[in-house]
């Protein structure tokens, strides 16, 4: 046998992770991740009940970020004014009273903070020792250790592809919103809204109130599918609502969109001959589902599952808010999204208190019944009609993945990247089905073959879309689709500033490139007839 | 190597199938296992290959796609094949010939220097380049290496796109790819095995073929001979595309990866993690803040890159036997096993390792490589506490 590897006194692989654990910048008791009415109500209650609290909020964003469309689907509709810090924190802090509240409750609050990764302990990484979060503000990234986090990212929305949808000025519901009410920086003057939920109604709603126009309400279903008092809301506001209708393009020019095209479609999506009309606005919001932003728990390993009560892929929960990793917990948009939540911020509130009572271990005391209700509408049907409408019958072929320039087309076909200029030989076309075998489609296995998803909105504006499409594609439902992997780091840092660690000498002094096994690397001349190395002094 | 009784062999219960059998099943659709069944399809033999997810999800579709493997004995013929791959496979592979390191300190430098001597001896050319040299041809690098050398030898792949290649080629020979299958026990009869016994049923075979990574073990030991392998996690990070240097394949530094046909710098190192094949279940390879040190080291091997930014990381499962050497090797019974575990490094050498296997099945030894290195033997009498004594064991709780 070969020589042994080194061992540390311990007894452990020198080269192995064994004695380097990470090293945290602070400790604190219960960290917070986002500052929404949800985070900010954990925050107050669990100060309020003794806990060392840090609460984190990625806002006010950077302009860089912003324009990368990172964390929302911004489509460059921000004023000048988002590049002031200062003045956008002042924004912020003004939009969220909730904030100073918690800061005067004894909060350690950091506002330009983004957590970008949450580390717990796992069977095969147990070098991670205590939970910690990586997080990165302005100087510079850190590990934070807890004992307890909450998870209240909120929400983002789900990208739909047709014809100039790259254009500036097609930006999500979720971005629009916090624009207009958080930052004060909403450039857009007249908007058509796609999707009628609750989600879209209320961003609506929110736009006209901060001064934007609201051309129309467009929705590829037969009925508008959000609460009727939000319906008649925005109807009494002089909005239309278009339903059986999708927008067929999307033309502008330098500054974005300056109109678009929607187009009558019937019941299998495909748009109706003569139907087409121009409206004339600078940005669409898309609103057709806010997605739960749990990118964070599902790259630390939580368990999620398919609910549509919810709202899609959302976190495993218990009534304390617990996910299935010890210490984490989700509360707000991030733990489920319905039209009972989304027009009533008590939901919201409860969660936020059961899960404090949940670190505090007083549970009992807290009424647990907040059970969803049954979804007003089938959203596997809804989000397939809108796909099939919007990106598959689309005239041209838009690019459902814009970083990676990947279309449906693409997607379905499973074709590899234009930029390797392959030319597939004829008698064997590729197909989804074709890599399936007996399994779901996987859109982890999609992603690594036409590269949707992989670019760098780390997929935010494409991962559902493409989902829907599997779905579409394999003939399966949307639950079906299993959900495609997060991964650390769930914000793109810089490689300069990811750098700077301070790593435990042992890691710097015995860094190997691979396994510090010295017989790997032995070339054939230097064995012996038997396999083993000619200088061997193993007693093996 | 341990030798224990075959267990009792028990029909799983379960959705039972038909699967029709094959000549040759492969249990495992790594790079290996793929490749194996690629070169045995394309030999005219009815192949089946087994895997228990989707092929080449474990550390075949995780790792740097690094084709330079100078001391192994089949670096020859991964270096004749991998040009031919896109052709031979039908399908894009992203391989992109020569190689580039670079050495920040003496120690470095003596590393690389052996790559540069083993591949000399071998007939491979490669030059010696200072840190001016490197600067020219690596737009990215910056000052303070002390040199390195470019090969004219090796290249590098997409992991990704291969193990797709090898399966949809197996397919296109004629082969079968039974996907989220799982591996439950072996039929024998009359000292061969005869059948694998899988979640889909029974699985007939007159051949059978072993390449299951980390299960290796816990798989050949169903069947007496248990090959010595322990796992491990390692990982690996992603940055977004920059313009493409001339030559993608620049590593060094303590690092191994690339930059990848779009632009991506993908790079891996460090430490690993060792743990129990138990631990493995039902968990995805999760990254750590070890990124943040894989980070120091490529911010320091491109400086002019520093900021880009990282848009992912990710980690795999590998395994290692006691020496990190391959095994691929016959068993001595029953007689019609062949099993293979690359050590860690196995996806570079896939195209050649298939062929090693091809020919130990149809022809009971290898033509073109001298596989006795790889020999299983060399793990007889191998301590049954070999993990323990060389330390590669689970961290304790507490240290």
């Amino acid at each position: 046998m070969a020589r042994e590897p080194e061992m540390s006194p311990a007894g452990m692989d020198r080269t192995s992770v064994s004695g380097k654990t990470p090293t945290i910048a602070e400790m604190t008791d219960l960290l917070v991740i986002g500052a929404g009415p949800a985070g900010c109500a954990a925050a107050i209650d669990a100060a309020g009940r003794g806990l060392k609290v840090m609460l984190v909020d990625e806002n006010p964003v950077d302009f860089e970020a912003m324009n990368n469309e990172i964390p929302l689907h911004f489509g460059g509709r921000m004023t000048g004014a988002v590049r002031n810090r200062n003045a956008m924190t002042d924004a912020v802090l003004e939009g969220s009273p909730a904030i100073a509240e918690a800061f005067e409750a004894g909060v350690d609050v950091r506002l330009g903070t983004a957590c970008w990764g949450l580390f717990v302990k796992a069977p095969t990484a147990t070098w991670v020792d205590r939970p910690m979060a990586g997080i990165a503000d302005a100087e510079g990234v850190r590990h934070i250790g807890f004992e307890h986090a909450i998870i209240a990212a909120g929400s983002r929305d789900m990208g739909l592809a047709f014809p100039g949808w790259e254009l500036p000025g097609v930006m999500g519901a979720a971005a629009a919103r916090r624009l207009a009410t958080h930052y004060d920086a909403l450039a857009a003057r007249r908007a058509v809204i796609l999707g009628s939920g609750a989600e879209a109604l209320l961003t609506a709603l929110t736009l006209i109130e901060a001064g934007t126009a609201c051309a129309a309400v467009v929705e590829a279903a037969g009925a508008p599918i959000g609460p009727s008092d939000l319906i008649s809301q925005i109807t009494e506001r002089g909005t239309e609502i278009l339903t059986d209708h999708v927008v067929a393009q999307a033309e502008g020019d330098l500054d974005g969109v300056t109109r678009v095209m929607v187009a009558a479609v019937d019941r299998d999506g495909r748009h109706v001959a003569g139907s087409a009309r121009a409206i004339e606005c600078d940005t669409v919001v898309l609103g057709i589902a806010a997605i739960p932003a749990i990118e964070l728990l599902e790259a630390a390993g939580c368990r999620m599952t398919f609910d549509a009560r919810r709202g899609g892929q959302v976190p495993v929960l218990d009534s304390g808010q617990r996910t299935s990793r010890p210490g984490i917990y989700a509360i707000g948009d991030i733990a489920g999204i319905w039209p009972e939540k989304s027009t009533d911020p008590s939901v919201a509130v409860a969660e936020a208190q059961r899960a404090v009572a949940a670190i505090l271990a007083t549970e009992d005391r807290l009424d647990i019944s907040a059970a969803p209700p049954e979804p007003a509408i089938d959203i596997d049907a809804y989000l397939k009609h809108w796909v099939r409408a919007s990106v598959i019958e689309a005239a041209g072929e838009p690019h459902v993945c814009q970083c990676e320039d990947v279309t449906a087309r693409d997607v379905l076909e499973v074709r590899p990247p234009r930029y390797l200029d392959w030319q597939a030989p004829t008698q064997k076309p590729t197909d989804l089905v074709s890599l399936l075998g007996n399994g779901p489609p996987n859109p982890d296995q999609v992603k690594r073959l036409t590269r949707a998803g992989m670019g760098q909105c780390q997929g935010r504006r494409c991962r559902e879309q493409v989902a829907v499409l599997l779905a579409l594609g394999a003939g399966v439902p949307l639950a079906g689709v299993p959900l495609a992997t997060y991964r650390a780091p769930v914000r793109p840092i810089r490689l300069d500033q990811l750098a700077e660690t301070e790593e435990q000498p042992e890691m710097t002094e015995t860094w190997e490139g691979w396994f510090g096994i010295p017989s790997m690397w032995l070339a054939p001349w230097e064995l012996g007839p038997d396999g083993r190395p000619l200088a061997d002094d193993s007693d093996d | 190597m341990t030798k224990a009784a075959p267990e009792p062999v028990e029909r799983p219960t379960g959705t039972e199938e038909d699967v029709p059998g094959a000549s040759v099943v492969v249990v495992g659709g790594g790079a290996t296992g793929l490749s194996a069944a690629w070169w045995l399809a394309r030999a005219g033999i009815d192949v089946l290959v087994v895997e228990a997810g989707i092929v080449g999800f474990g550390a075949s579709g995780r790792n740097g796609g690094g084709c330079t493997h100078g001391y192994s004995p089949l670096f020859v013929e991964e270096q004749r094949l991998w040009p031919m791959m896109d052709d031979l496979l039908g399908y894009p592979t992203e391989f992109s010939p020569e190689r580039i390191r670079i050495a920040f300190d003496e120690e470095q430098m003596a590393r690389l220097r052996r790559t540069h001597e083993i591949g000399g001896r071998l007939g491979f050319r490669s030059e010696e380049l200072d840190s001016t040299q490197l600067r020219e041809v690596v737009p990215l690098a910056g000052e303070g290496s002390i040199g390195g050398f470019h090969h004219a030898f090796g290249g590098h792949a997409n992991p990704h796109r291969t193990v797709q290649a090898y399966a949809w080629a197996i397919q296109d020979h004629g082969g079968r790819v039974l996907q989220h299958t799982q591996v439950h026990n072996f039929t024998m009869s009359g000292g061969r095995v005869v059948a694998v016994e899988t979640s889909r049923g029974s699985i007939g075979c007159d051949q059978l073929v072993i390449a299951a990574g980390p299960y290796t073990g816990t798989l050949t030991a169903l069947l007496g001979t248990e090959v010595p392998v322990a796992p491990a996690r390692a990982e690996m990070i992603v940055t977004e595309p920059l313009p493409l240097m001339p030559l993608g394949g620049v590593d060094g530094n303590g690092l191994y990866g690339r930059q990848t046909l779009r632009g991506n710098l993908a790079y891996g190192g460090g430490p690993h993690e060792w743990f129990d094949l138990d631990d493995m279940e039902d968990q995805r390879p999760p990254s750590s803040p070890l990124s943040r040190s894989i980070a120091k080291r490529v911010a320091e091997l491109f400086p002019k890159a520093a900021h880009a930014r990282v848009i992912r990381s990710w980690a795999g499962f590998i395994e290692n036997t006691p020496d990190g050497r391959p095994v691929i090797d016959r068993l001595t019974e029953p007689e019609n096993v062949v099993v293979a575990t690359m050590s860690s490094v196995g996806f570079g050498l896939s195209p050649a390792s298939g062929h090693a296997i091809q020919e130990l099945v149809t022809a009971g030894r290898c033509g073109f490589a001298d596989l006795s290195s790889f020999a299983l033997a060399r793990f007889d009498g191998l301590d049954p506490d070999w993990r323990r004594r060389r330390g590669w064991v689970s961290t304790p709780a507490t240290l």
